[in-house]
């Protein structure tokens, strides 16, 4: 059986991209976290401070090992995967990811080494400071990739000459229109991914009986992030929503699979899209709702695949993990505030809610995946939105060569994420007392007894 | 502007490259010499590359990046052409990558296999470099030369990387260890030299417009120091690896500067032989290079933040001075 060449080099880019970000999506946020952590524990006397810091600090510095290996992996893979890409539009993305290396990957490589092993060798200020250069690497990067990302979706500030592009407004190719929500967007996510993490790590240790400490601080630290981040994303996400309307009506079209265009269009809360007949089987749907939340309007018009014929994406897996994310963002707004209430009241975090928090420590990924591939499926056909076709730019490899290196791809990529989950689960299944640090710290300690 | 910022690019990228190769070149020498270690001396070993690897590795990714912001036309073709080395590349840099954490946090029965992923993907990443090499200096033909001669750098490079990892070791440890890298130098040098011979008649073998330029007067004459200075180095080295007492006080740097110098002078050798194409025979660096302003808005980046990195590049190397210890977060 012969595979479309283009489909697997599609397959292979987004194989290894769906990768990749999970692992940012946990170092940007915790590099934060851990920042939060060390400033608390040079200012105050409270060493569970410590503890939180030596403990995630490991898991830091493993997610950031994998984040690195496959952000390596994405860089050569524009070149063997997306030739045309770099030859059409090298002149913009060319700058842009070179602002990435030089801004952000050098800073956090370096200051890492600081930060990780370096405690002992440099003043307590300079600790601080590579922790935070780390940090801000981490951020930095994010900007570069997302404003190439975005450039990408809803380009600006070029001109095309010979079907090659040329940058003409550096400001209105980095600031273009869906950039600042794009970043906003993804930012938080990544907050949200961290906080749940720690979150739900935990609240796995604690209902284990492994807690120290550190734990019901850190629990704490998780759920009052995500409590407060998740409406602010609930917010960022509409906005840039609306801002998806404006550029891509076809990618909102397929999220909400409208078939024609109408005013005072339903939301289909269920359904199963069939593009062949063009209708949603089994459509589960509240009227008028579709225009009111992209149009803020009860009558407002939404347009549908019929104007997008032949260059609309994929319907049924946008609209079906548009709705992923959706259910995700809710499950953790309702578990994120059931826990900061009961924070709040001073009473004991119940085993069920320790439970239910564990089972959500990854549902960060899952929204971030999700929503990833709402916005670059959604995007399809196209890689530069309205200008460039992915089908023009893919490289000639045989599919027999495709095939043979997406399975090496596939095969280590889960090798590596189960071996990811164990490496997590056996650092939080080690007490913390077995983290040396000084001992006789045990008898000190006085914040685990909340639990 | 215009000839100026290709030439600029093309020289920074050479750096870039270069650097990767003495700095990540130890890291993964290191790790194809680790299975000829007990286990303290792994752990180490592991530790004298540990906070560097990272910062280390992104040379590459520099050298790359510069080659796709500034000749987009050119990255394209050299990444399609090897597309096959960069694959396995890829696949053994994240096995390397990624061991150093796992192999202490995965739990104690699991440090062998990942000992064993440091070592096979170390080896791995080096190979497949020296298969892109070959295949690159040989003009990307699909010929059968270019591929005997392609396997036969790929088989040899990682004796380059072997040196310098061995070399790394006699600056970061000592006793025991130090006595088993100078016997691991001892074997390795052989071959190194090897390698750098194949290197360097390849071009002027496969391309008789290089060979002139190299073995007509004056050139060849003003053209002296490189190899020159390539052979002095190579018995400087032999020499001290059969006295290493030279090497004990203060002096244990000087086998990884001479292997520096030896990498340095065979790159320069290479730009010579290559420039001013950069797919040789097929695309020459202005044809290949990105519009004029996207290369001016990238050059102020470079001459602004390259300076910077280059420091504190060097005070990360600076903070971990002296031998290696083991590596502790606290």
């Amino acid at each position: 059986m012969e595979f479309d060449p283009f489909v697997l080099a599609r397959i292979q880019f987004a194989a290894n991209i769906s990768f990749h970000i999970l692992f940012p999506g946990i170092t940007i946020g915790l590099a934060w976290v851990l920042l939060y952590f060390r400033v608390r524990f040079t200012l105050s006397d409270d060493r569970a401070w410590e503890y939180a810091y030596y403990f995630w600090v490991k898991i830091f510095a493993l997610t950031f090992a994998l984040g690195v290996v496959s952000g390596i992996t994405m860089s050569f893979q524009f070149g063997t995967n997306w030739p045309g890409f770099m030859e059409r539009a090298g002149n913009i993305a060319g700058p842009l990811l070179g602002y990435e290396v030089l801004t952000a990957f050098f800073l956090e490589a370096s200051f890492l080494g600081i930060m990780l092993f370096g405690k002992s060798r440099v003043s307590n200020r300079i600790h601080l400071f590579a922790t935070a250069m780390v940090a801000i690497g981490t951020s930095i990067s994010g900007f570069w990739i997302l404003a190439l990302n975005s450039w990408m979706q809803t380009p600006a500030g070029f001109t095309i000459e010979n079907g090659v592009f040329f940058a003409e407004d550096w400001l209105q190719i980095i600031f273009n229109p869906s950039f600042p929500y794009r970043f906003a967007h993804m930012m938080t996510a990544c907050f949200l991914t961290s906080a749940f993490l720690i979150a739900g790590v935990s609240a796995w240790r604690a209902r284990r009986g492994v807690d120290g400490p550190a734990t019901v601080m850190v629990m704490k630290t998780g759920v009052f992030m995500a409590a407060i981040l998740i409406p602010v994303q609930i917010v960022l996400g509409d906005l840039h929503g609306l801002n998806t309307l404006e550029h891509q009506p076809a990618k909102i079209a397929a999220m909400e699979a409208v078939w024609e265009t109408e005013r005072g269009a339903a939301f289909t809360v269920f359904g199963f899209p069939d593009e062949e007949e063009r209708t949603t089987h089994f459509a589960l749907q509240i009227p008028k709702a579709g225009s009111l939340i992209l149009t803020h309007s009860l009558d407002g018009e939404v347009k549908g695949l019929n104007e997008f014929e032949g260059e609309h994406p994929p319907v049924a897996i946008v609209f079906w993990s548009f709705r992923v994310m959706l259910g995700m963002g809710a499950l953790m707004l309702l578990v994120s505030w059931w826990s900061a209430l009961q924070f709040l009241r001073g009473r004991t975090i119940s085993n069920t809610l320790l439970l239910v928090l564990s089972a959500m420590t990854f549902s960060g990924w899952i929204a971030t995946l999700a929503g990833w591939y709402v916005t670059e499926i959604g995007r399809q056909p196209w890689i530069v939105y309205g200008l460039v076709k992915s089908a023009d730019v893919v490289a000639d490899h045989s599919s027999a060569t495709l095939t043979g290196t997406l399975l090496g791809y596939i095969g280590l990529y889960t090798f590596l994420l189960i071996s990811y989950i164990q490496a997590l689960r056996y650092l939080a299944s080690k007490p913390a007392q077995s983290l040396s640090l000084e001992p006789g710290y045990k008898r000190t300690a006085r914040v685990g007894e909340t639990l | 502007m215009e000839t100026f910022l290709p030439v600029f690019f093309v020289a920074a990228m050479g750096l870039a490259l270069l650097l990767y190769v003495v700095l990540d070149g130890f890291d993964l020498g290191v790790g194809i010499l680790l299975p000829l270690a007990d286990e303290t001396e792994k752990d180490t070993m592991i530790a004298s590359i540990g906070p560097f690897w990272d910062a280390n590795e992104t040379w590459i990714v520099l050298g790359i990046g510069i080659l796709l912001i500034a000749f987009p036309q050119a990255y394209g073709i050299v990444l399609t052409e090897l597309y096959i080395p960069v694959t396995i590349m890829l696949f053994g840099l994240i096995l390397r990558g990624v061991a150093f954490d796992f192999r202490v946090k995965a739990g104690d029965g699991r440090k062998k296999l990942w000992n064993r992923a440091f070592f096979f993907g170390s080896l791995t990443a080096a190979s497949s470099q020296g298969w892109m090499l070959g295949a690159y200096i040989t003009g990307l033909q699909s010929s059968l030369t270019s591929w005997l001669f392609a396997a036969l750098i790929a088989m040899t490079l990682p004796s380059l990387y072997i040196m310098l990892g061995a070399s790394w070791l006699l600056i970061k440890t000592e006793g025991a260890l130090f006595d088993k890298a100078v016997r691991w130098g001892r074997v390795a040098l052989p071959p190194m030299g090897f390698a750098l011979l194949l290197v360097s008649i390849a071009t002027p073998i496969v391309s008789s417009e290089i060979a002139s330029r190299w073995f007509t007067l004056p050139n060849a004459i003003g053209l002296m120091p490189i190899p020159v200075t390539c052979l002095v180095a190579y018995f400087a080295v032999y020499r001290l690896l059969r006295r290493p007492e030279y090497l004990r006080n203060g002096t244990n740097w000087v086998v990884y500067a001479l292997l520096i110098l030896i990498c340095l002078m065979a790159a320069l050798g290479l730009a010579y032989s290559i420039y001013p194409d950069i797919v040789i025979g097929r695309m020459d660096l202005y044809e290949a290079a990105a519009a004029t302003n996207s290369l001016q808005f990238i050059f102020y980046g470079v001459a602004v933040t390259l300076p910077v990195i280059l420091f504190y590049s060097a005070y990360v190397f600076w903070v971990f001075r002296g031998k290696a210890t083991n590596l502790s977060y606290e």
